[in-house]
């Protein structure tokens, strides 16, 4: 595999196509007309999966660092540059976006009934946008990715959805951009500071790392960058858009939501919090606080998912649990919690993208999400059935299955470190149970007494194309996740190193209590510039 | 597959596993051939439903291969599966294995610091459930054939049943906690499935549901056992935690709390005070199902864990006592509501979770292999009594549905003199009766016996902990022996004999079971009648009990496990001194076996005087009001009452106060009010442009300029 790839230069260009190719694909997709948009868009977003593949044999798993990477400038007076690459932990994200994008469209094509060249058109900048984000180095571009993913969420919400989509899509836009305003002004400091430290204005990545930060200056833009991602991710209580804008939304839009337009929050966690505030994630009180807020999260919402009479805004609900136990992963702060949450990054973008598809296909059938309408499902659609029940085990996280695995990891890492409040985060096993069973319960099973019910068809073959491999990655991951643990585990390494230096260091210096400004301040700053440049040397040696 | 084995050789021989990994696989292809026979049968059946009748099964002879394969695949990967194991278990009875074989497949998960093996692991312990699961387990999808031939849903049945097989072999023989709570929430999925299989009645859906969601709470336990010990070994792995095991304090913090959290996993899984609940419910399923997963398989799973863990349970005697007392107060609790089910299946639910109780009396005191005998013994007579009422029901069952009645076919009002028509049934039945009486010498004798004993043991022990406590527990281990004769005999009593109750039209209906169903009776009563032989205690293997020691096989099972229990004994000499050879009260065991055994024995029989002289009438003639602690006793203790009223309903509440108050109110309210706020700000933009998509283009605008502006600097 590698020798063909090898030979058409697949690492030299694959990254640049995958954000192009979909752009390209809007082009198509007008000349292809109304009729045909469907299928155009489907095949060429397929394509573009198909290619992102690659991704897995070319990505040498023994490296944490940047791959792939190429630098072009674009406005060099500011220090921009058009730079990509990939890593152990974007990666996933890439080939997760390329997949739930076919397969989101795919899922759209009795959904969507007008509009079809706009819509597939807006799928696509969509997944460019997206992989934009994922694949960027510099973090201009990241922040210009990050807010153009809005507009096209914004109309897919606004023009495609439900009864109350204006509201949902102006809140949505609002509550996220509201978020990554105060991003960008933490991203411009970052850059006045890089600007005077090395003498020449830069955005990328590698050098922001490098700009020395008081504990006091790394507490501002902690808060600031993590404003914006939480929003994103959501964490509790920055999450009432999420429900309104899963329900509103069109299926394809809530699966893209949820698999991949949140992971783009806990993303910028591990790419940008971590790494570039190292002291201010590993503040005690930083830490409790996003740990407390993540149980909540967890905890919270599944009591509030119980009690939904909306199976959309159900899973809506619990799609703000399961980011608790990424968040809960990542501020665990050690290899297992890191690695967990990207895991249930993963398995959540595939089980709750699933769940998003098949509560869609329950729409089309019956033009309801009421989940007191249905009842005895099961007898008259059993595939459907089967496959709503391993969709749903996999997201309450059975062993064996994806969300397990995740879970488990990321539980097992915040116990490690806080054993307490991960002990309460264990009980979201419990209330995963007692928000979905019901659900399974009184949709699939009990009696069949309506007409309206006694009609839903089974799964059709687009349909079972659709679920299949979405069930089957489900079990795989879940029996045999140590390929994708592996692939992630040098760029984890990574970051988790960066905080240990900046915590030894910091201990040495006695400046653990960066709370206080005054005292901060005098130590931080040379000590910091140390870990800026040992942090050069780990990426150096990769 | 790779197989490398590590520890393996022992000086004293060589075990070569045979094929562990076809054990496990047998019953997972099962499952697969089953799952698509009823997917491909389902498509069929739901086109019917959605024409609006119901889908015709037809008689026997015309079925489609959907119902006629899994037959075949159902009962012969269970077959295939319990032949490779008695392979396994005749090579490892010929050496003496020291350390247990550890067959490796692949890396489960791996991150940069922690890592567990799917590997399958086999000695003396996972070797004797391998055999009751596979065994037993043959026996009941045996007898399922003649039980669910006639249920439109019969691949489904089987589908689910071959992946519960799969899911416990796991867990007894994966060779980690993680493996093993792979298969403990696997057999927790599958008794949901297999409780709620007739789903479109809701109460048996609600009681699948039940079983999960409080099978959960225990998981809870499990999961955070197995983080505090990754936390302090490293490793969830048995070989390794185990080797560890010494670095623990006797009695410390850290080993009571990890094998409590243990137990709470146990008690979930188990049936134990208070998450016994479910099981009860869990009677809405078929009654092989009953008999597979709610008696003889899954609910021992608690015992197995305390067994496999006894190093960590004997390091902890705060954790055993509590285990113990638990278990004995199950056994009693359990064993009083019994008493006045009417119910053929209630009956033995509740004897379920009382046996069990004693299962964890005696994993509680130490006395493991005791444990694990009674689990095994318990396997056989209740297995035997769940199918034998399975017989019951069907032939009531056809019985009412040949004369179109709706009365209740588990009902035993409706039942008496069944063994008549029934008579294999009611000998078979009366084995297992008299086992789990504790009759001499049936296989419930020994291992009941060797329980209480135990119990006994310990409160006169030297340097034994809470002696008074152990005391009350063998008192009341031996009252509830009396209550479990008294409410056996009397569910006998009301099915089997005094005058039939089930309707003059309906009586020529009764029949005895087909012989796909009697015969797995008879082999489970042959085994409740020897079973207990494998280990008849030293004390008693000479005297009468032994038959002057004719049953040759002393202490069988207790030195075959030694290797799993040798280190726990160890703790427990060290720290405690042996047991005491007197009962509380003087005595030594012989004396009290035997004076248990007629205790048993006169209950048994004036029960029969008793209750067949009780007027009893059919369920539709039956006026009697109960009153008093009789009515508390029918009832149940009213505790799922209580635990709607003090658990669920606040929960419920709360979670509504969390969506109304909390998120659509005060958490939407605040965003909607900055919302308001800022559509204010938004229309005086607005004034220059239209619509949303230009606030974000006059925000870009606005980033834009900051980064000129920082360029100047």
């Amino acid at each position: 595999m590698n020798a063909l790839l090898d030979s058409v230069g697949y690492t030299d260009w694959v990254l640049h196509a995958l954000i192009w190719l979909p752009v390209l694909g809007i082009g198509l997709i007008f000349w292809a007309g109304e009729e045909r948009a469907k299928k155009v868009a489907f095949w060429w977003s397929a394509a573009v999966f198909v290619l992102s593949l690659g991704l897995w044999w070319a990505f040498d798993p023994a490296s944490g660092t940047m791959q792939m990477e190429t630098t072009s400038p674009w406005i060099p007076q500011w220090g921009i540059n058009y730079s990509l690459g990939i890593d152990g932990i974007s990666l996933f994200m890439v080939m997760l976006t390329t997949f739930s994008t076919s397969i989101a469209i795919l899922g759209s094509f009795n959904y969507i009934k007008a509009k079809e060249r706009a819509f597939y058109a807006l799928m696509l900048l969509l997944e460019a946008a997206v992989i934009g984000v994922f694949v960027t180095t510099d973090v201009f571009l990241f922040y210009v990715f990050f807010e153009l993913t809005l507009v096209p969420m914004y109309f897919i919400v606004g023009i495609w959805g439900g009864e109350r989509r204006i509201y949902a899509a102006i809140k949505f836009f609002l509550y996220t951009a509201f978020g990554s305003l105060l991003m960008l002004v933490g991203i411009l400091f970052l850059f006045w500071k890089a600007k005077n430290f090395m003498g020449m204005p830069t955005f990328a990545y590698e050098d922001l790392l490098l700009v020395p930060l008081s504990g006091t200056e790394q507490l501002w833009l902690f808060s600031a960058f993590a404003l914006a991602f939480s929003v994103k991710v959501p964490v509790f209580p920055l999450h009432t858009w999420l429900p309104d804008a899963h329900v509103e939304a069109p299926t394809p839009g809530s699966v893209i939501l949820a698999a991949v337009l949140l992971k783009m929050g806990t993303y910028g966690f591990l790419r940008f919090l971590l790494p570039f505030f190292p002291l201010a994630s590993q503040h005690p009180t930083v830490v409790t606080t996003m740990l407390v807020l993540a149980v909540i999260g967890i905890l919270y919402t599944a009591w509030v998912a119980a009690v939904q009479p909306d199976a959309k805004k159900l899973v809506a609900y619990t799609s703000v649990a399961h980011m608790g136990f990424v968040v809960l992963g990542v501020f665990a702060l050690n290899m297992n919690g890191l690695q967990g949450g990207l895991v249930v990054m993963i398995s959540h973008g595939i089980s709750t993208g699933a769940l998003f598809l098949l509560l869609g296909m329950l729409y089309e059938r019956r033009h309801t999400r009421q989940i007191a309408d249905f009842g005895g499902i099961a007898r008259v659609a059993p595939w459907f059935a089967t496959a709503f029940m391993i969709t749903a085990l996999a997201s309450i996280g059975l062993p064996g299955t994806s969300g397990f695995v995740g879970e488990f990891l990321a539980l097992m890492g915040a116990f490690e470190s806080h054993p307490m409040i991960a002990f309460f985060a264990t009980l979201g096993v419990i209330f995963a149970a007692y928000y979905m069973l019901p659900m399974l319960q009184t949709v699939f099973f009990n009696k069949l007494e309506t007409d309206e019910n006694r009609e839903v068809e089974d799964l059709n073959g687009r349909e079972i194309a659709i679920l299949s491999p979405l069930c089957a990655l489900m079990i795989i991951i879940g029996c045999n996740p140590t390929p994708i643990l592996e692939r992630m585990e040098p760029s984890v390494r990574i970051v988790l190193e960066r905080i240990e230096e900046a915590e030894a260091s910091a201990s040495v210096l006695n400046v653990i209590d960066i709370a206080s400004p005054a005292q901060a301040e005098e130590v931080a700053q040379p000590e910091v510039r140390n870990q800026g440049s040992l942090s050069g040397l780990v990426d150096g040696e990769g | 597959m790779v197989q490398g084995s590590s520890g393996a050789a022992t000086e004293a021989g060589h075990f070569e596993p045979f094929l562990p990994g076809l054990i496990v696989l047998m019953p997972l292809l099962g499952f697969i051939a089953n799952g698509y026979l009823s997917l491909r049968h389902a498509r069929v059946s739901a086109d019917a439903v959605r024409r609006g009748s119901e889908f015709d099964l037809g008689d026997a002879s015309s079925r489609p291969s959907t119902h006629t394969l899994p037959t075949w695949i159902g009962p012969g990967v269970m077959a295939g599966a319990f032949l490779i194991t008695l392979v396994n278990f005749s090579r490892m009875l010929g050496v003496h294995l020291e350390e247990a074989v550890v067959v490796h497949y692949w890396t489960w998960i791996a991150t940069g610091t922690f890592s567990v093996e799917a590997a399958l692991q086999l000695d003396q312990l996972s070797i004797i459930m391998m055999m009751v699961i596979t065994g037993v387990g043959t026996l009941i999808h045996v007898f399922s054939v003649g039980y669910m031939k006639d249920d439109p849903g019969y691949p489904r049945y089987f589908a689910y049943l071959n992946l519960f097989v799969f899911f416990m072999l796991v867990l007894v023989m994966g060779s980690s906690y993680a493996l093993m709570f792979v298969g403990w929430e696997g057999v927790g999925l599958c008794s949901y499935l297999l409780i709620g299989y007739w789903f479109s009645d809701r109460e048996k859906a609600d009681a699948g549901k039940k079983a999960f969601i409080v099978n959960r709470i225990g998981d809870v336990g499990f999961l955070v056992a197995m983080f505090l010990l990754f936390k302090n070994f490293g490793s969830v792995d048995f070989i390794s935690i185990f080797q560890g095991a010494d670095a623990l304090t006797y009695g410390g913090e850290l080993v009571t709390a990890i094998t409590l959290f243990f137990f709470i996993g146990a008690i979930g899984k188990s049936a134990q005070i208070p998450l016994y609940v479910w099981l009860p419910d869990a009677m809405a399923g078929p009654t092989p199902v009953s008999a597979l997963i709610h008696a003889a398989t899954m609910v021992t799973a608690g015992v197995y864990l305390v067994a496999r863990s006894s190093v960590l349970f004997a390091l902890a005697p705060f954790s055993s006592a509590i285990v113990a007392g638990l278990g004995v107060l199950t056994a009693l609790f359990a064993a009083t509501i019994a008493l006045k089910q009417n119910d053929i299946k209630k009956v033995l639910a509740y004897s379920t979770v009382s046996q069990l109780g004693y299962m964890f009396l005696g994993v509680g005191v130490g006395a493991y292999a005791a444990g694990v005998f009674h689990l095994m013994t318990h396997a056989f007579f209740k297995a035997l009594l769940f199918l034998g009422s399975g017989a019951v029901i069907h032939s009531m069952h056809e019985a009412y549905h040949a004369t179109h009645s709706h009365e209740d076919a588990q009902d035993m009002r409706n039942m008496g003199g069944l063994h008549r028509p029934m008579r294999t049934t009611c000998i078979t039945m009366w084995v297992a009766t008299l086992a789990i009486a504790g009759i001499w010498p049936f296989a419930g004798f020994f291992s009941k016996d060797e329980i209480i004993w135990y119990a006994g043991a310990w409160a006169g022990a030297e340097g034994a902990p809470y002696p008074e406590l152990y005391t009350v527990y063998w008192i009341l281990a031996l009252v509830a022996a009396l209550l479990t004769a008294f409410y056996m005999t009397r569910m006998m009593v009301m099915t089997f004999h005094g005058k039939n109750r089930t309707g003059e039209k309906e009586q020529e209906h009764l029949h005895e079971a087909p012989p796909v169903m009697w015969v797995p009776l008879t082999v489970l009563a042959l085994l409740s009648i020897f079973g207990g032989w494998i280990n008849v205690p030293e004390a008693l293997s000479a005297g009468w009990a032994g038959l002057g020691g004719l049953l040759p096989m002393s202490e069988w099972l207790h030195h075959w496990l030694e290797p799993i229990t040798a280190q726990a004994h160890h703790v427990q000499e060290v720290n405690l001194g042996k047991y005491s050879y007197y009962a509380p009260f003087g005595g030594g065991e012989a004396l009290w076996a035997a004076i248990s055994t007629i205790l048993a024995g006169s209950v048994v029989f004036l029960t029969l005087q008793v209750v067949s002289r009780q007027k009893i009438s059919a369920v539709k003639d039956d006026v009697t009001e109960l009153s008093g602690f009789t009515k508390v006793l029918f009832n149940k203790y009213y505790v799922d009452e209580f635990y709607d009223r003090v658990i669920v309903q606040p929960i419920l509440r709360m979670s509504r106060f969390c969506w109304k108050v909390i998120d659509a109110g005060i958490i939407d309210g605040a965003v909607n009010a900055v919302g308001w706020g800022s559509k204010g700000a938004g229309w005086l933009v607005s004034m220059f442009q239209t619509g949303s998509i230009n606030t974000y283009a006059f925000i870009l605008t606005v980033g834009v300029l900051f980064v000129l502006g920082a360029s100047l600097f």
